[in-house]
């Protein structure tokens, strides 16, 4: 029986990375996580449209689509902001103060943990433990870890980030 | 690839080394203070200064001592530079003939380091991790070399049986009783796994292994693929470790430009494939059977065992599944053979363990010691004790699975054996130090709460039990609880360790009944005198 293939949802060339990471794999059921790695690198989260298609050309139900989307922390079903800041509470940091690094982030900006603000600007997360125990308290900002960190050094680091993007 | 081709590498790398080798730590701990412009600014001076025939400035995976990062090692002086900046770094070449360098010198020769044996992490902080020579040039694949061509896999595994190693996930199940088990297992295919989800917050060793020395561990892995008659492996790794990915597959590509993997292997019979699968973020992975259902693109959630993934695994395939650091003791088990290996530890406990000491420790950072050390020597001695002279409290292993062990048992040996004895376990190997600033009864709740989390829902008493825990701990936390909370926490403890289906829930109870045991005080003095049946806003209520 001859398969066919469902079109790229849109023009936009990131889908073809998408569709080539599928190729690899062979359209095969077991590369769904694969791919939904693809697709938050290519367009930040993971839309309704982008689960649809992916549903269709691995030929998997899409419930079972959404559950491990919704299942994995690592998926987000929501646009990220502009910025991103990622807490490590992970025991080391913890017990070295990383929840009062983070109730000082989440004064600062007015959101919290799991939130992006209004402006769109930052997306604040926490982490299980991104494995950078020695230097804990470890805050990872826009995907470079800094280690040692504490209220006073995070709130400022993120001024610093934000007034250079406005 | 043949054993002349091998050695031609080494040698022609050999040749080409130069005098003085300057080393930078580029694994994420030190990378994360920018030791890449470190690295790149050592470069720049050697070039300046025309020392190019005589200096290599390399780039090396962890040194271990990540707490005083990012470190800087100069051979053969054996000099050691810690907390290096981009600024004071081109004062170590320029100090390289002579003079002091601004950076500051650490001692290579304190208990830190000197206590330590290196195994696993032999070629750790000497070796470029993303160079296949480097590690060739350090007798990498010699071993493989030596399994296809001259054992029978029956013979591997009697080595691997004989050496006493015990798998380093935690459980310390007899790694070669398992090899014996998938080699006996028949199937038309077999797998070998790789379990790289460190997911155990306060841990890193993994993440370190494979981000200082990928190609030994893949190296290990071949050898297990040939010994239990697999083709295909899988290394899953968490995706909070983007630089062991990146390396993992560098050395990964490299190995198969070699044929070093892929088909016929060194030119035997022997066919052997890894990919590495990157897991999305869920700690219940870690878990043999959820690895699995998430390797084949499903929610990652356990089934019950037997069947056990060495009969009926990956795809309904006999499957071999061991841990990184596992992996990474089989090259030089059958090195320097398994009798040497036996000799190292204790009766029961073979060989070195990598732990990550962190916490409030002066020395943190990852240290290999051999197994029987005693937990004394570890925190006090190599980690210098607690900072600002605070008394060290207790001691965590084995993370959310694992328990507190009080001061007054710190002379107890490291084994698998003697943990468990004191309610805790080995565990992956974190070991998160407590002072006595540290509330025994909030750590307690931390992680329940982090248990509460991560649990994947198929079972009631992990997904119901650790949310009514969680509540009742945070009642007493808050001095909202009365005896009779804790009598219900006790009895819930109990209730959830027996009947979940998953190690997670099974273990999830062991943080709280392990400092109820040694710091009940610290419980009994939040309860509140002035409640005595349940506290006000208590799990009752929330019931009706």
């Amino acid at each position: 029986m001859k398969v066919i293939k469902p079109p790229l949802p849109s023009e936009d060339k990131r889908w073809k990375i998408v569709d080539a990471k599928m190729r690899r794999l062979g359209y095969a059921g077991h590369a769904l996580i694969e791919t939904l790695h693809t697709v938050q690198e290519s367009f930040g989260y993971l839309d309704g449209d982008a689960l649809s298609f992916v549903a269709r050309a691995l030929r998997v139900p899409p419930s079972r689509v959404y559950g491990v989307a919704t299942f994995y922390n690592f998926f987000s079903l929501k646009p990220q902001g502009t910025h991103t800041c990622v807490v490590c509470l992970g025991t080391a940091c913890y017990v070295k103060g990383a929840d009062k690094v983070l109730a000082a982030i989440e004064k600062q900006n007015g959101i919290k943990s799991g939130e992006t603000t209004s402006d769109k600007q930052l997306s604040l997360l926490t982490a299980r433990c991104i494995g950078a125990c020695a230097i804990g308290p470890a805050v990872i900002y826009d995907g470079l870890v800094s280690g040692h960190q504490t209220p006073e050094a995070a709130t400022e680091k993120l001024k610093g980030i934000l007034a250079h993007a406005a | 690839m043949l054993l002349e081709e091998l050695d031609s590498i080494a040698q022609k790398i050999t040749i080409s080394r130069k005098e003085i080798c300057v080393r930078c730590c580029m694994a994420s701990g030190c990378m994360s203070s920018r030791s890449a412009e470190i690295k790149d600014a050592m470069q720049h001076a050697v070039t300046s200064k025309n020392l190019g025939d005589r200096v290599e400035v390399r780039r090396v995976g962890c040194m271990g001592f990540c707490g005083q990062g990012p470190m800087v090692s100069v051979e053969p002086d054996g000099l050691l530079y810690e907390h290096v900046t981009v600024e004071n770094a081109p004062s170590i070449i320029d100090a390289l003939d002579g003079g002091t360098a601004q950076a500051e010198l650490g001692d290579a020769k304190q208990p830190f380091f000197s206590r330590q044996l290196m195994v696993v992490r032999a070629n750790n902080g000497r070796i470029d991790p993303e160079s296949i020579e480097g590690y060739i040039e350090a007798n990498g694949y010699r071993t493989l070399h030596q399994v296809l061509h001259e054992m029978q896999p029956a013979h591997v595994i009697e080595a691997i049986v004989k050496s006493g190693l015990r798998g380093r996930g935690g459980a310390g199940y007899p790694t070669g009783l398992k090899w014996g088990t998938v080699a006996k297992s028949a199937g038309a295919h077999k797998f070998v796994i790789c379990n790289g989800d460190e997911g155990d917050p306060g841990a890193y060793m993994d993440r370190s292994v494979l981000e200082s020395d990928p190609h030994r561990v893949i190296e290990g892995m071949a050898i297990a693929g040939y010994a239990v008659g697999a083709d295909q492996a899988f290394i899953y790794v968490r995706a909070e470790y983007p630089l062991a990915v990146s390396r993992l597959q560098t050395a990964i590509r490299q190995a198969r430009q070699h044929g070093l993997l892929g088909t016929g292997v060194f030119e035997s019979p022997f066919n052997f494939n890894v990919e590495v699968r990157i897991g999305a973020g869920a700690f219940v992975c870690g878990e043999e059977t959820a690895l699995m259902a998430s390797i084949e693109g499903n929610r990652g959630q356990p089934h019950p065992r037997p069947p056990f993934p060495a009969e009926r695994g990956l795809w309904g395939f006999p499957t071999l599944i061991n841990n990184v650091e596992t992996f990474a003791n089989v090259v030089p088990i059958l090195e320097h053979g398994p009798d040497w290996y036996a000799s190292l530890g204790t009766e029961k406990s073979k060989g070195t363990k990598v732990f990550s000491l962190t916490g409030k420790i002066r020395n943190s950072g990852l240290i290999e010691v051999p197994m029987g050390i005693t937990i004394r020597e570890i925190v006090e001695e190599m980690g210098g004790g607690a900072p600002g002279n605070a008394k060290v409290k207790a001691i965590q292993t084995g993370g959310p699975s694992g328990g507190c062990i009080p001061a007054e048992h710190f002379d107890t040996p490291v084994d698998y054996e003697s943990l468990v004895g004191l309610g805790s376990i080995m565990g992956s190997g974190g070991l998160v130090v407590m002072d006595e600033h540290t509330n025994m009864v909030d750590v307690a709740r931390f992680y329940m709460q982090f248990c509460m989390e991560e649990s994947c829902g198929k079972c009631i008493p992990c997904r119901a039990g650790t949310v009514q825990m969680y509540e009742l701990l945070t009642k007493i936390v808050e001095r909202r609880g009365a005896q009779k909370d804790l009598e219900q926490l006790e009895e819930l403890c109990d209730l959830v360790k027996h009947t979940s289906l998953c190690g997670l829930g099974q273990t999830a109870p062991n943080p709280v009944l392990s400092t109820l045991r040694y710091f009940r005080n610290e419980y009994l003095e939040l309860l509140n005198k002035e409640v005595q049946e349940f506290g006000s806003s208590g799990v009752q209520e929330q019931e009706t």
